[in-house]
């Protein structure tokens, strides 16, 4: 029997495509989180901070005047001019899958169709904000199962290592993001600082990437912004944290190479070298004195350079096209 | 004894025509028996039921043709009809020998016209029908395959005549499609009607995909051992891409795009994988000839491979099917078959065609001038049914343009009756009702070559309509092949 090396167009459709699913998953968490917060005794919540964590101000303003709550989640949900909406994404998935049928299970492709299907099916009634939170309920359990199924019936051959390669530097990314949206864009005001609001919101964070429940295990008392987003960042536990994606790819690509015999991937290693060394040794006392908003924007372009760093020695880029796919 | 009106099938007439359940009018077929008592146990409701089942499952497996509109991409199911058509094991035996000994007349044939040309010489089809052809490639002259073999897909579209008879109506020797739905469309029976399917000795059609990577991989060059076979498709774009995932997973093997392949300066093929460059041997394509190497062919094409064709004509990688392939699947060749059969077998058709009126001979030009009423008219140049004139369904002014035409350039002409093709039941609007069907089966050539027992039956799904083409409102059925 023989088998075949995976071919550079499938690693890469395998890598995007669970990279597609992982930020459908963190958006609608995000969104999900921001709508927590809006319900507020502060009433009114900034949507447009949504806009700017993406850096999306320009594609948004060209569609819409002002970032109402309805606005902003229609651009994020629906809108099917957005590539970055999440319809958009789960179809960005559906097609890779399409492309890479040969390859995965028919599980796999059976869920994200029928995924893409019921997104495509949404009318603008459905993301109205009260049903805000159900609706993203529904959209980070599609997005499980397909992980899970996959999990489940993946062929462990390259394609595995590709796969999980994508959805760790994507949930990586995101983490930084979700942290980003709360310290760095919804900080409260001094006054608010450790007050049952501050706190409620950094519940609904931990909440929101799954992790309440964990960080109380840590830490069985107590909540403050310190806790809460060094949990996030730094700890090799749970696996939304940053440190944890940032190990796990670590060692996928290392298994990944020496199962295989690849040369490519140490570019990408070296860069995932320095994200341990940052995220291993420093404190979450010491990120903060030295800026947390410096070190995710930071983290975010390390991210691209592995990335990019993958994409030249396995996905067949020239250099100067190593960022195309990026979003 | 049930009520007559309250069966599934009591009020279905054939009106008339052959019925592939029933057999003809008043001489119902034995081997079928079976079947229909089955399904006249199931209710009209319950069928719909199932029915609609069956194609929401096909449209969430994804298993479609893909239409391309200016905005997007949809992607559409074949219509699924949930009422088998039967073939005995009797009528097989017809088919299936008679479709080997078309392969291997086309096969001959190519060899011939790319070769010495005795065909040619000797007259029994004029030259210019081959060198004039847009399919003849000059390129392919003097070389010859691995194992000879041109043709090592084949799909021959059969219809069965008002008496029960076969005939062929085409034959498709460059890519033909529509096996992916003769397999899943198996599958989803086995899942829908496990109740109509038990005991009653349905010949298997799953090995496919088996047979298929055997007959590719003894293609390969002598001295490799352990050979590498890809597919090549143009695509997500392509409206058979569907097929090309299927054929490539039931093999095993990669789904390759032009892009993922290179030729080395020694003419080696190789795609591109994560571990470096891995050589391939054998090519199952699913792009035209023009499109293969714009070196050899269309310089336009994005989708081919440089150099390809160089490397196919050094023997370092073979291609299915062969290039020049298209030549023996042409209208004008089509008419000749009968012929050629004698010619290089001296064998009899065993499959006829539909009887075929060459209008460049004179006899037959008068014959179809004075049956214009009656006939068929087809140029042999164009592809699509253009400029197909259905003489009983003519006006007098589209008739007498059909004449102008004929008299001014008789050898661009065919002509044949109209075929009162046979009907299946099928679910309707309306309950079951008879509509008109074909079959392509599917012949693999190797070492030997190798029928699916079965094929891709085809049913015109409106009311009358003897178009079975999927752009058409075509469907497809399950097609029994008995033990």
């Amino acid at each position: 029997m023989t088998t075949y090396s995976l071919l550079s167009r499938y690693a890469e459709a395998i890598f995007w495509m669970a990279r597609y699913v992982e930020r459908a998953e963190n958006l609608a968490r995000i969104l999900d989180v921001h709508e927590s917060f809006s319900r507020d005794m502060r009433g009114g919540q900034n949507w447009g901070a949504i806009v700017q964590l993406y850096a999306d101000e320009e594609p948004f303003a060209e569609r819409h005047d002002e970032a109402s709550t309805e606005a902003v989640l229609e651009f994020y949900i629906l809108d099917e001019a957005h590539s970055g909406s999440i319809v958009q994404l789960v179809k960005s998935a559906r097609e890779n899958a399409r492309s890479l049928r040969p390859l995965i299970s028919t599980e796999m492709w059976i869920n994200l169709n029928t995924f893409y299907n019921r997104m495509r099916a949404l009318r603008p009634e459905d993301v109205a904000e009260e049903r805000i939170a159900r609706l993203c309920g529904a959209i980070k359990e599609s997005c499980q199962s397909h992980t899970g199924i996959t999990e489940g019936t993946f062929y462990r051959d390259e394609g595995w290592y590709f796969y999980q390669l994508g959805r760790l530097i994507e949930r990586a990314d995101q983490t930084t993001r979700l942290v980003d949206v709360k310290y760095h864009l919804l900080l409260p005001s001094p006054e608010d600082l450790g007050s049952n609001l501050d706190i409620r919101q950094w519940n609904a964070l931990l909440r929101s990437a799954a992790g309440y429940h964990a960080f109380r295990r840590v830490h069985p008392s107590g909540m403050s912004p310190a806790k809460a987003s060094g949990f996030l960042l730094l700890n090799p536990l749970f696996p939304r944290s940053v440190a944890a994606c940032i190990a796990s790819m670590d060692s996928t690509l290392n298994n990944l190479r020496a199962l295989y015999r690849l040369r490519g991937g140490a570019d990408a290693l070296e860069v995932l070298d320095e994200l341990r060394a940052v995220y291993h040794d420093r404190s979450i006392d010491s990120i903060l004195e030295r800026g947390l908003h410096e070190l995710l924007d930071w983290t975010q372009l390390r991210l691209i350079d592995v990335g990019a760093a993958l994409g030249h020695d396995f996905f067949g880029y020239e250099p100067e096209q190593a960022q195309a796919q990026d979003l | 004894m049930a009520q007559t009106d309250g069966t599934l099938l009591s009020a279905y007439d054939s009106d008339g025509y052959y019925c592939e359940i029933y057999g003809l009018p008043g001489q119902p077929l034995v081997e079928t028996e079976q079947t229909r008592r089955r399904l006249d146990r199931i209710s009209l409701d319950q069928l719909r039921t199932r029915s609609a089942d069956a194609e929401r499952e096909l449209y969430n497996f994804g298993i479609t043709f893909t239409v391309y509109t200016q905005k997007d991409a949809v992607d559409r199911i074949l219509p699924f009809d949930v009422i088998p058509r039967v073939i005995s094991a009797a009528d097989w035996k017809t088919i299936e020998t008679g479709v080997k000994q078309r392969v291997a007349v086309i096969n001959t044939f190519l060899r011939d016209i790319y070769g010495a040309g005795k065909a040619i010489t000797d007259g029994v089809i004029p030259g210019e029908l081959i060198y004039s052809n847009p399919n003849y490639r000059p390129e392919m002259e003097g070389f010859t395959p691995p194992l000879g073999t041109y043709a090592h897909i084949d799909g021959t579209d059969i219809v069965r005549d008002q008496q029960g008879a076969f005939r062929v109506l085409e034959d498709n020797a460059r890519t033909p499609s529509g096996v992916s739905y003769v397999v899943e469309n198996r599958h989803l029976m086995q899942r829908a009607f496990p109740d109509l399917m038990a005991g009653v000795g349905i010949r298997p059609v799953s090995n496919y995909g088996d047979k298929l990577h055997e007959a590719l991989a003894a293609l390969a060059p002598k001295e490799v051992l352990d050979p590498q076979v890809a597919l090549l498709s143009p695509g997500v774009f392509n409206s058979a891409y569907f097929e090309h995932i299927f054929l490539a997973r039931e093999m095993g093997v990669p789904l390759v795009e032009g892009r993922d392949l290179v030729v080395q300066p020694n003419d080696q093929v190789f795609m591109k994988t994560v571990s470096g460059y891995k050589p391939v041997h054998v090519i199952y394509r699913r792009i035209n000839d023009d499109f293969l190497d714009p070196q050899a062919f269309n310089p336009e094409s994005m989708l081919g491979v440089p150099g390809l064709f160089a490397a196919y004509r050094k023997g370092t990688v073979a291609l299915a099917n062969a290039v020049g392939t298209g030549v023996a699947d042409d209208k004008a060749v089509y008419a000749y078959m009968p012929r050629l059969i004698k010619y290089y077998l001296d064998e009899d058709p065993i499959l006829a065609n539909v009887e075929t009126h060459i209008c460049r001979e004179p006899q037959a030009l008068q014959y179809t001038l004075d049956h214009l009423d009656e006939l068929v008219v087809k140029p042999v140049g164009e592809a699509g049914g253009y400029g197909i004139t259905v003489g009983p369904r003519a006006t007098q002014e589209e008739i007498e343009a059909c004449r102008a035409g004929l008299l001014a350039d008789p050898a661009n002409y065919i002509s044949q009756p109209m075929v009162r093709l046979s009907v299946c039941p099928t679910l309707t609007e309306e309950g079951v009702a008879p509509r008109h069907v074909d079959l392509r089966p599917f012949a693999i050539t190797g070492e030997s070559t190798w029928v699916l027992p079965g094929g891709l039956t085809r049913v015109a799904l409106r009311k009358g309509s003897i178009v079975v083409n999927s752009s058409q409102g075509g469907g497809s059925k399950d097609t029994w092949v008995l033990e």
